[in-house]
């Protein structure tokens, strides 16, 4: 039986794969639960301590506050907008397919260059406060306020409305049109169409596409650190700036265990993606 | 009326959304003098006022370019980073996970379900979880400080062997079947079948990838301290806004090749990001 499981062609397309990713992310992460339970310095047994110092640390909460309160903002507001515009997009198919290239073009914009424009934008004297200047109201400290909160949840849905329009696209085209058909014959009106047809039909959908914006939820942090560095506006310090810190600072023992619990959660939201989407076949 | 005020609005967006790009072009052509009137105020904290800006540049000139490319060696150099990294890691994944996702997708063996959970877990992680863990692995590879630091685990990051996954997947089990009663061994229907007909899912795979690994921050920042390998994304806010002229320019150069790519590669982006979502 071994000898067969060993002979199944799959193992030479996935073996050179498994064992970089073994390398490079597997054994790496498994390393990280290992050293989430020792202490770095002496390597004797801590048990939990790690956990509650990590726990009880405040910039840990402060860090954990506001990636927290960044994506349940940020994640229902993208979804929201781009299912608006992919309706409207899938109605008017001409011109919206022209438009939904422009959606699509922040992807390919290259954080740098996005950094550039920060620079230029949000500047104390720069050219937003210019634009509020001349308007009679008051100018703004953009990036050391809590506006700066607000920007990023602007860039984040910047970059990914595009990719997320594209999404509820595919999930609208799914939706037979002998449905919408039969539901005009009977007179519902374009609301009713909208939330007995199409937002239930869309919903198997829903799942997959919040964690993918989760999952992008964490790449804001480029921007972020490279306008901001290491010690941003206390609204935006994330989880990143949190363990970059403490990789710098050599605090070990909180980087690991705060590892672990960050990985947990997120592999409890994987699971329940996984069950939500086998639910579907 | 209701029909015009949607399009408005909608078109409205999307000109927002792509206004950044006609900026920085714009940007990219103004005189010195033009853009340090601009932006004296930022750039000075001395003077008064606000920064303001022009849709277009007075009168249009290559200065800036003449500058960054003729008196630029150390741009030229980040540039050759940058694009190092991501034609190692694109040759990487075309190498390790396009075979990786065709044997998850077309066959079946023990463990394969917790293999591919494992690979899912591993693409959702941010990479500060692992950061500490694949810095002391790559030390005792004597990778850091290198640009294979960055290379050969972007070469197996797993997210591309999601996608294509979805697209491998598609392909009916049929075609398999009738080259298998011709004769062909596995290697050749990978090479005959999957290939061609998964084209487009490795392209969409490799563009995101590409893209990633284009504006690649967290991995240089921790495991580079040489700043000869700075990738382009960490070499450009170095420079100060005095130079206004030169992080335009930069700052364009660097979106040329991915704006190239996006137009060639868009309809095959758009069933990449379709895959990531829709299970066949």
């Amino acid at each position: 039986m071994r000898v067969r499981t060993w002979k199944n062609p799959a193992w030479w397309f996935l073996l050179p794969s498994f064992t970089g990713v073994c390398i490079f992310y597997f054994i790496p992460y498994i390393d990280v639960f290992r050293r989430a339970f020792f202490s770095a310095a002496g390597g004797e047994f801590q048990g939990l301590d790690n956990f509650k110092t990590v726990l009880t640390n405040p910039a840990f909460q402060l860090a954990v506050k506001n990636t927290g309160l960044f994506m349940l903002v940020c994640i229902p507001l993208l979804l929201f907008l781009s299912l608006v515009i992919a309706v409207w997009i899938y109605r008017h198919s001409k011109i919206g397919n022209f438009l939904k290239t422009g959606f699509l073009l922040p992807m390919a914009i290259p954080v740098a260059a996005v950094v550039l424009l920060w620079r230029i934008l949000f500047d104390d004297q720069g050219l937003l406060n210019g634009v509020l200047d001349r308007w009679g109201t008051g100018t703004c400290e953009w990036m050391d306020t809590r506006w700066a909160f607000v920007i990023l949840v602007v860039s984040y849905i910047w970059k990914n409305l595009g990719y997320h329009i594209v999404l509820w696209l595919a999930g609208l085209s799914m939706i037979p049109d002998q449905i919408y058909e039969a539901a005009q014959m009977d007179g519902a009106s374009d609301r009713v169409i909208f939330f007995r047809i199409t937002l239930p039909n869309l919903l198997p959908m829903l799942f997959i596409i919040a964690v993918l914006a989760l999952l992008n939820s964490f790449k804001v942090f480029r921007e972020v650190y490279l306008v901001a560095g290491n010690y941003p506006n206390e609204s935006i310090y994330m989880i990143q700036h949190l363990f970059n810190n403490w990789f710098r600072d050599l605090a070990l023992d909180k980087m690991t265990a705060g590892a672990v619990l960050l990985s947990i959660l997120l592999i409890l939201l994987i699971f329940l993606l996984q069950k939500a989407w086998e639910d579907r076949a | 009326m209701k029909r015009k005020l949607s399009l408005f609005l909608i078109a409205f967006g999307a000109f927002i959304v792509i206004y950044p790009v006609i900026f920085l072009l714009a940007g990219s052509f103004m005189h010195p003098a033009e853009l340090e009137e601009h932006l004296a105020p930022i750039v000075s904290p001395a003077s008064q006022g606000f920064a303001d800006w022009s849709l277009l540049p007075q009168i249009p000139t290559l200065r800036s370019y003449a500058k960054v490319l003729l008196e630029e060696p150390q741009f030229f150099m980040v540039f050759w980073n940058s694009v190092k990294i991501v034609a190692g890691v694109v040759a990487g994944q075309l190498l390790f996970g396009v075979p990786a996702a065709w044997g998850f997708a077309r066959y079946e063996f023990r463990l394969k379900k917790l293999l591919f959970f494992i690979y899912i877990i591993l693409m959702m992680l941010p990479f500060q979880v692992i950061m500490l863990s694949q810095y002391l692995v790559l030390r005792e590879l004597s990778l850091l400080d290198s640009l294979w630091a960055i290379i050969l685990p972007g070469a197996f990051s797993t997210f591309p062997v999601f996608v294509l996954y979805n697209f491998f997947r598609a392909i009916p089990e049929s075609i398999m079947e009738s080259a298998r009663i011709d004769g062909a061994s596995e290697f050749q229907i990978f090479f005959k079948i999957g290939i061609p007909l998964g084209k487009t899912g490795i392209i969409a795979a490799l563009l995101l990838q590409f893209l990633e690994y284009w504006n690649v921050v967290e991995q240089p920042l921790i495991f580079l301290d040489r700043e000869e390998l700075w990738p382009l994304t960490l070499y450009l806010p170095e420079i100060s806004l005095e130079n206004a002229g030169q992080s335009l320019v930069a700052a364009v150069i660097t979106l040329v090749p991915t704006m190239i790519l996006f137009f060639l590669c868009k309809d095959h982006l758009e069933k990449g990001i379709v895959a990531s979502a829709v299970k066949e």
